[in-house]
């Protein structure tokens, strides 16, 4: 383990210099270094660059709320130096030639970026076993996969090779690896954060957030990367409000909303169920209202989830031609379409052209009115349920995930298998609200595993969620728990 | 729900239009996985959205718009230095015209 493992506590501990920047950035790189074949959280670093930047935060010429924090992030964010590869072989050599809105706000924070991190490839799966590159193994139980898309900043956090990281959330991709780790995730708002940069996927679903140890880091991580920027025209233009303020400050009057439509939800872990169960008592010994809610079309949720992702995935991965940039086939081609043709189908795995194909499929002429038209009326009523639903209570609280990690390989054979597990998360991405993944147990056994709840509010209730879910955090000790990771012994 | 009918010719013709040259044991496999995933989605249909707008976007946001003053683009070098193959300031690719005549469908 690292000495200091938190955001929070590593930025004290570099600003009352009990350890130096350059110190804790060689701690991480060298666990990252020495350990990370195995667990194949990182897809690249780069540890000159790192260490010259902890060493400007010694000097005192970098300083800020992050000065000196390790931080890792998901290679599908742009850095002006190193490569971005979204984990296809398509963007395998990329240099971006700017740095994401995000990378800068860290940076400008004083963040010690440590390397990029493992997914599946563009951001497509939740196993993070749809890597061109490599899998990604759980720092819980090795033979478990650590969630996904974000299963790389996830395990890099939990194996602590970095303070913290960010991911980004489609359908889930932030809160449900989170959960698999042990972790607290945040998906903010959609607006909240800025897309600059983020290679897209759907670009009305993406958003950039934190993945942390505590609800704290993540409030700290928020505060950093939230704002208006003018290089992405869907960022809201007010202020974000600081997130760390009144952070400790309970909620008075919490009403904290159970829906009914979930209870029907098939394939739910009994284990996560009665973590659950302990929740919402543990709220209610905190002086919460529990009410029940309808959230009438969750039924409708992944289908069309698994509709409008791909139609605006199939769109926005038009660009790779194999022309602008990216990989070109080194097949002879008589025409130009043929070269599109041949270095799309190379460079794109199975699952992206899965999603290429359902989105075009379904835009297609003759099938659009019947699929992502009403894919869109959906989304309304899904938006309309969730607003009806703000007004009976604060937050909506569920598990993040129907299951703990499931293993490697046990869902990769069945596509549509491996897309049911989204079920809690993607309706909050449809409807453009915040969602948060806290650790709310462990499963019994040999190996425990880690339990996620995820609390919903309405759009820009960042600051109330983070709240929630801090009340949460401080009478508990979830959030304490480390792996033990015996290198040797869990490997086949 | 039951799978819906997707045809090896289905999965040929999106292959076509998606610019995506796979092999047949490619589409083989995609054949009856399209047939599932679409069959499930199709679910969409069987709610009631008799005078629902559709919701493109989750915020109420429309044109964007600023000033319309000239600012420093990435340089030419920056553009180019992805470019698998780059003729001087240009993007090189192989002859456009006389090709396949393919149309969008």
């Amino acid at each position: 383990m690292l000495l200091y493992d938190t955001v929070i506590s590593a930025r004290d501990a570099v600003r009352a210099k009990d350890i130096s920047a350059v110190e804790l950035t060689r701690a991480a790189l060298a666990r990252i270094e020495e350990q990370d074949q195995l667990l194949g959280a990182f897809n690249s670093k780069d540890s000159a660059r790192a260490l010259i930047q902890a060493k400007a935060v010694d000097d005192g010429e970098r300083t800020g709320p992050l000065a000196g924090v390790p931080i890792a992030i998901k290679d599908n964010i742009c850095t002006s130096w190193g490569t971005t590869t979204c984990s296809s072989k398509m963007l395998e050599n990329f240099r971006a030639p700017y740095d994401a809105t995000v990378v800068r706000a860290l940076e400008d924070a004083g963040a010690v970026i440590v390397g990029k991190t493992n997914l599946d490839e563009f951001a497509m799966g939740s196993s993070t076993e749809n890597s061109a590159f490599k899998i990604t193994r759980n720092p819980w139980d090795q033979k478990r996969v650590p969630g996904g898309s974000s299963g790389g900043s996830a395990a890099a956090v939990a194996a602590s090779r970095c303070c913290g990281a960010l991911g980004s959330d489609t359908g889930g991709s932030i809160r449900q690896p989170a959960s698999f780790c042990g972790l607290v995730g945040m998906k903010p708002t959609y607006g909240r954060v800025s897309r600059y940069g983020l290679v897209a996927f759907a670009s009305s679903l993406d958003q950039i957030g934190p993945m942390a140890w505590t609800v704290g880091d993540c409030a700290q991580v928020l505060n950093v990367i939230s704002g208006h920027d003018r290089k992405d025209s869907t960022s809201v233009r007010d202020a974000a409000p600081d997130y760390i303020a009144n952070l400790e400050k309970p909620i008075d009057r919490l009403r904290i909303g159970v829906v009914k439509e979930f209870q029907a939800i098939a394939g739910v872990d009994p284990q996560v169920k009665s973590a659950i169960d302990a929740a919402i008592k543990k709220y209610q010994s905190l002086g919460a209202e529990i009410v029940e809610v309808s959230l009438p079309h969750t039924d409708y949720g992944i289908a069309a989830y698994y509709i409008i992702a791909p139609c605006e995935a199939s769109s926005n991965l038009a660009r790779y031609d194999g022309v602008h940039f990216g990989h070109r086939t080194s097949e002879q081609v008589n025409d130009i379409v043929e070269l599109f043709s041949k270095s799309r189908a190379e460079g794109f795995g199975p699952e992206v052209q899965r999603r290429i194909m359902i989105g075009t499929y379904a835009l297609s002429s003759g099938y659009y009115d019947a699929y992502y038209n009403r894919a869109l009326q959906i989304r309304t009523l899904i938006r309309r349920d969730f607003d009806e639903a703000f007004r009976q209570c604060d937050v909506i609280l569920s598990p993040t995930s129907p299951t703990p990690a499931f293993k490697a390989g046990e869902k990769t054979a069945d596509p549509l298998q491996m897309y049911l597990v989204d079920v809690f998360t993607v309706t909050c991405n449809i409807a453009g609200i915040p969602g948060i993944s806290v650790p709310c147990g462990f499963t019994s056994g040999a190996n425990p595993l880690p339990i996620g709840m995820q609390l919903l509010g309405p759009v820009f209730s960042e600051e109330k969620l983070l709240r929630v879910a801090r009340m949460f955090e401080a009478t508990t000790d979830f959030h304490k728990r480390r792996p033990v990771m015996d290198i040797q012994a869990s490997v086949e | 729900m039951p799978d819906k009918q997707i045809t090896l010719e289905d999965v040929r013709h999106v292959a076509k239009l998606a610019r995506l040259a796979l092999s047949e044991s490619q589409m083989q496999t995609l054949t009856p996985q399209l047939a599932s995933i679409l069959g499930y989605v199709a679910k969409v249909s069987e709610a009631d959205t008799t005078g629902v707008e559709p919701m493109a976007h989750a915020l109420p946001l429309h044109n964007v718009l600023r000033d319309d003053v000239v600012e420093p683009s990435l340089p030419l070098d920056k553009v180019l230095q992805n470019a698998p193959e780059t003729d001087g300031s240009f993007f090189k690719v192989p002859k456009v015209i006389g090709g396949d005549d393919d149309s969008a469908g």
